[in-house]
């Protein structure tokens, strides 16, 4: 029940904005954020009380005769992305508090409808379901992009779309071979079917899979679309998409593609890892020399992705355990930064990081939750992103050593990028731009106070996250190395 | 059966109403008319049988066929209210040939004999030839009824000649009869007169749901007609003819599966490249949806290929979901253009679209949703409409033709969004759209259809 409740409460509050056409900007700020409060309470309370050993689900009749049913169910594993989506989407509900969007309760109805179809990928038990939200979820987030974007945005969303929408094509091939093969399409019954394919049939499902969720996350050299979208999108979308749905990519990593093509996985595992791990340095490096922050923090983004893909593809526990946490910090962390860059952008209307500078001098809050939420995203141990940067690395090491210590420059790398970032803007002489920069104040504390405590809370007590995770990620392994 | 008998009637009783010197009464009665037709064809749920000396076949899956032919009959002629104004128009004759057109649509769904499916195809082709060219002061739709006709007939030339071969073969003109025929004929050899009249046959019914490569007239057909009877051709027509050839090939030709599969199988791969590719470069709305509809029949035709048990309910789901789609957006582009004249035509570029949600938030909305479900994007029917027919083909093990139609769709999400990029991020200074209630109702109706079968797609397939 509480499973249905978590895609209800999104979905009403969403119709209700729709319903709200014409009332005043406030009245559908409040409804939508009233809506993800409640959705986030909702999450903590599953998030609290939840035990392993009680599975929730619900199971309807979706479409009898193919026996396709709309199955939620949580377990671990969804019980992480589902406390995450709820943390987040109040965050960026706020964020946008200060400002004004034409078209204000469509904005917030399809900030709300992404939350309901998120909240149905982490918990679909059901291939078909799964693949229903996973389609589901990128249109209102293309929408939110395409309109509310910069002068380029329809263009470039647009590729966005079709790409993805191309990508998760071959995903919907690869279920229906799976479906007729196994005839069923519960994901837990897909798992031991999936024993008895062909090995050459695992190695088309393996990349049809894989280039599905790697165009979402994305993984070299499938990126393209991803530093133009994160840059010419209304913030709230680029959070929605680094922040959230690039999370369903490395979800269906896990959930879909190890168990679901084991052997593929052992046969192309190591090429698709390279292609990560390739991908990491990639975007690394030229994160390193961006001036615009936005896309700094996008090409950053990439090489995390790029990371807890190896990681997965890894197959190993601590790979895996890794990218779950880590998926958690950089969700937040990647909230908190584009934030900063709005906040940054909204008083100094630049986002390069020539014009920068000085900025500390006049905000001291501003340039505390900066340095915790950039040492979170530099790995700084203490910090969120300690923990999953190690076991990812650790994962990516033990499967293959040489390119365990080639991931391992991320480390340096990713201290480069998010220092120079940090200096080039913050730090420095003061200059006209912003010489008046006032400091946070408001909606934005209510925004950048959750994010930095949780990015010290889980730097100091991974051990919460990764106890919620180990039972479903170990029946997860024994299903890959059987 | 009953359906037939009223459309008749009421047929011959709307010619005299065009005697009264008010028109009207004459849409009223009309959609009074097909009403009627869609609730009598609901009297023979559950009561299978044979009619007409055996040549007519109605059971659950012909009545819901049927069913989907009257509802998007009803739901277009709704939205031709634009079309009695003129006063030049003839709406009495109009209506009566949609009628009649229809009559031979639903024979189609139900032939038992071949003569019946002969006499529908005529019908239903006959009546669309004058339609298209309804229009009588407009050069273009003179051209489109002239080229229609012309190509028309030859096509069914071809298939009554492809008809006659059949019964050479077979000795018997009811399908029934030839299965039989066919499968006691595999052990003293089978006459070429049966492969050759299959050919034709096939190429016959290909021609009239514009199944590459018999595909050349729709473009021009489809601009040139009325955008009223634009949506007729590509969604009633469509779903009729898709239903003959299921039928035949279903029916009869099951056992000789193996001949026919190749052809069928260029045909479909034929019908999805040329369409998909050619409408990426259309400028003209109208002309790419006429592309899209060639697309859809090589979609359509995929569940034929496939052969599966399923495959019936996989042509019934995809027809309704296609004409919902397809009627929505034939509806927005009637009410648009309508506003801006170009050399005394409606505009029916994709730029006439710009800046739509300003101008009318609900037409852009209706069109969002009708392109996504043409596209084939969850959240609407046409997604399960896609799902089912890749089921079907994946059933067959043609893998191939899945690799393409999914390369295919994938083009296709590139042209159909084109629309909703015009609507939403464009910006136009043009007027504001005003409807009347009732247009949006129907059009409100359409999309709430698509919406509704895209969540609960059991609803439709609970009654087979």
């Amino acid at each position: 029940m509480l499973a249905l409740i978590l895609i209800l409460i999104p979905l009403i509050g969403s119709l209700l904005l729709f319903a709200l056409r014409g009332s005043n900007d406030g009245v559908s700020k409040n409804v939508a954020l009233l809506t993800s409060l409640v959705e986030f309470v909702i999450a903590a309370y599953a998030f609290i009380t939840f035990d392993s050993q009680t599975i929730v689900e619900v199971k309807y009749a979706w479409m009898k005769d193919l026996r396709i049913n709309f199955h939620l169910g949580i377990d671990g594993i969804s019980l992480l992305m589902i406390a995450l989506t709820g943390f987040l989407v109040p965050l960026i509900i706020l964020s946008t508090f200060k400002y004004s969007y034409k078209k204000h309760e469509s904005f917030y109805s399809l900030i709300l409808l992404a939350q309901t179809a998120l909240m149905g990928v982490f918990m679909a038990k059901d291939i078909f379901l799964f693949y229903f939200f996973y389609e589901v979820a990128l249109i209102p987030v293309y929408f939110l992009a395409a309109i509310w974007g910069g002068t380029n945005a329809p263009r470039i969303t647009f590729k966005m779309f079709v790409y993805t929408m191309f990508g998760s094509l071959f995903m919907l091939v690869a279920i229906v071979y799976l479906y007729i093969k196994a005839s069923t399409a519960n994901i837990q019954e897909l798992y031991t079917a999936a024993k008895f394919i062909s090995p050459a049939s695992q190695n088309l499902l393996f990349w049809a899979f894989f280039i599905a969720f790697a165009i979402k996350m994305p993984v070299l050299p499938f990126h393209t679309w991803q530093p133009d979208t994160y840059s010419e999108s209304p913030t709230p979308a680029t959070m929605l998409l680094s922040g959230l749905l690039s999370k369903m990519g490395v979800y269906g990593l896990i959930r879909i593609l190890l168990p679901l093509a084991p052997v593929g996985l052992s046969n192309y595992g190591l090429i698709a890892m390279i292609l990560s791990v390739i991908g990491l340095i990639y975007g690394s490096v030229i994160a390193i020399q961006q001036n615009n922050i936005k896309r700094l923090i996008a090409y950053s983004s990439f090489a995390h992705m790029g990371l807890m893909a190896a990681g997965v593809l890894s197959g190993t526990l601590s790979g895996i355990q890794g990218a779950l946490l880590q998926m958690v910090a950089h969700g937040i962390n990647a909230v908190g930064l584009f934030f900063i860059v709005k906040i940054m952008y909204d008083r100094t209307n630049t986002r390069d990081l020539n014009s920068l500078g000085g900025i500390t001098q006049n905000t001291p809050a501003l340039s505390i939750y900066f340095m915790i939420i950039m040492l979170g995203s530099v790995a700084l141990p203490l910090t969120n992103g300690f923990v999953g940067e190690f076991l990812l690395l650790k994962g990516v090491f033990d499967k293959n050593a040489w390119l365990g210590g080639v991931a391992g420059l991320t480390i340096i790398l990713g201290a480069v990028y998010m220092l120079r970032m940090m200096q080039r803007s913050m730090f420095g002489e003061r200059n006209e731009v912003t010489a008046q920069f006032s400091d946070v104040k408001g909606t934005e504390i209510a925004v950048l106070l959750p994010i930095a405590a949780v990015v010290l809370l889980m730097g100091i007590f991974p051990n919460v996250f990764l106890k919620i995770t180990e039972p479903a990620v170990n029946s997860l392994l024994q299903l890959i190395h059987p | 059966m009953y359906p037939i008998l009223v459309l008749s009637i009421t047929g011959i009783i709307t010619l005299f109403l065009g005697f009264l010197k008010s028109k009207k009464v004459l849409l009223p009665a009309t959609l009074f008319f097909v009403t009627l037709a869609f609730l009598s064809n609901f009297y023979d749920w559950n009561k299978p049988g044979l009619y007409f000396n055996n040549m007519l076949q109605v059971n659950n899956y012909t009545i819901l066929l049927s069913a989907i032919i009257l509802l998007s009959a009803f739901l277009i002629i709704a939205l031709s209210k634009g079309f009695i104004d003129d006063e030049h128009a003839q709406p009495a004759e109009y209506f009566a040939i949609l009628q009649f057109s229809l009559v031979g649509a639903i024979m189609m769904t139900g032939y038992q004999n071949l003569i019946m499916l002969f006499i529908g195809v005529e019908i239903l082709s006959v009546s669309m030839y004058v339609l298209t060219g309804s229009d009588k002061r407009n050069l273009r739709g003179n051209e489109a009824a002239l080229k229609y006709f012309l190509m028309g007939s030859f096509a069914t030339g071809i298939m009554l000649f492809g008809i006659a071969m059949l019964y050479g073969a077979n000795f018997s003109f009811n399908i029934e009869a030839a299965r039989t025929v066919i499968i006691q004929s595999q052990m003293t050899g089978r006459s070429v007169y049966l492969f050759v009249g299959v050919t034709f046959l096939l190429i016959g019914l290909l021609f009239k749901i514009s199944a590459a490569p018999f595909h050349f007239w729709t473009p021009d057909v489809y601009e040139g007609a009325p955008t009223i009877f634009t949506t007729f051709m590509s969604t009633i027509v469509k779903t009729a003819g898709f239903a003959a050839i299921y039928r035949i090939l279903e029916v009869s030709f099951s056992p000789i599966y193996n001949f026919w599969w190749v052809m069928v199988i260029i045909m479909t791969v034929l019908s999805l490249i040329i369409s998909n590719v050619t409408a990426v470069s259309q400028s003209s709305f109208k002309r790419m949806l006429a592309f899209s509809s060639i697309s859809h029949a090589g979609y359509m035709l995929m569940a034929v290929v496939g052969l599966s048990n399923k495959s019936d309910d996989s042509i019934v789901f995809y027809s309704l979901a296609y004409s919902l789609a397809t009627i929505s957006a034939f509806g927005v582009l009637m009410a648009v253009s309508k506003e801006k004249l170009v050399d005394g035509r409606p505009d029916e570029s994709i730029a006439v679209l710009n800046g739509l949600s300003k101008r009318n938030p609900f037409l852009a909305f209706i069109l969002a949703i009708s392109m996504l479900s043409l596209a084939g994007i969850p959240l609407t029917a046409g997604f399960w409409g896609k799902f089912y027919v890749f089921s079907d083909a994946a059933f067959r093990g043609h893998t191939w033709l899945l690799v393409v139609a999914v390369l295919m769709s994938a083009v296709g999400i590139y042209y159909y969004f084109k629309p909703i990029i015009a609507a939403y991020m464009k910006e136009n200074e043009g007027e504001v759209i005003s409807l009347t209630p009732f247009y949006k109702i129907i059009l409100g109706i359409t999309t709430f259809g698509s919406i509704l079968l895209g969540l609960f797609p059991d609803l439709l397939r609970s009654l087979m």
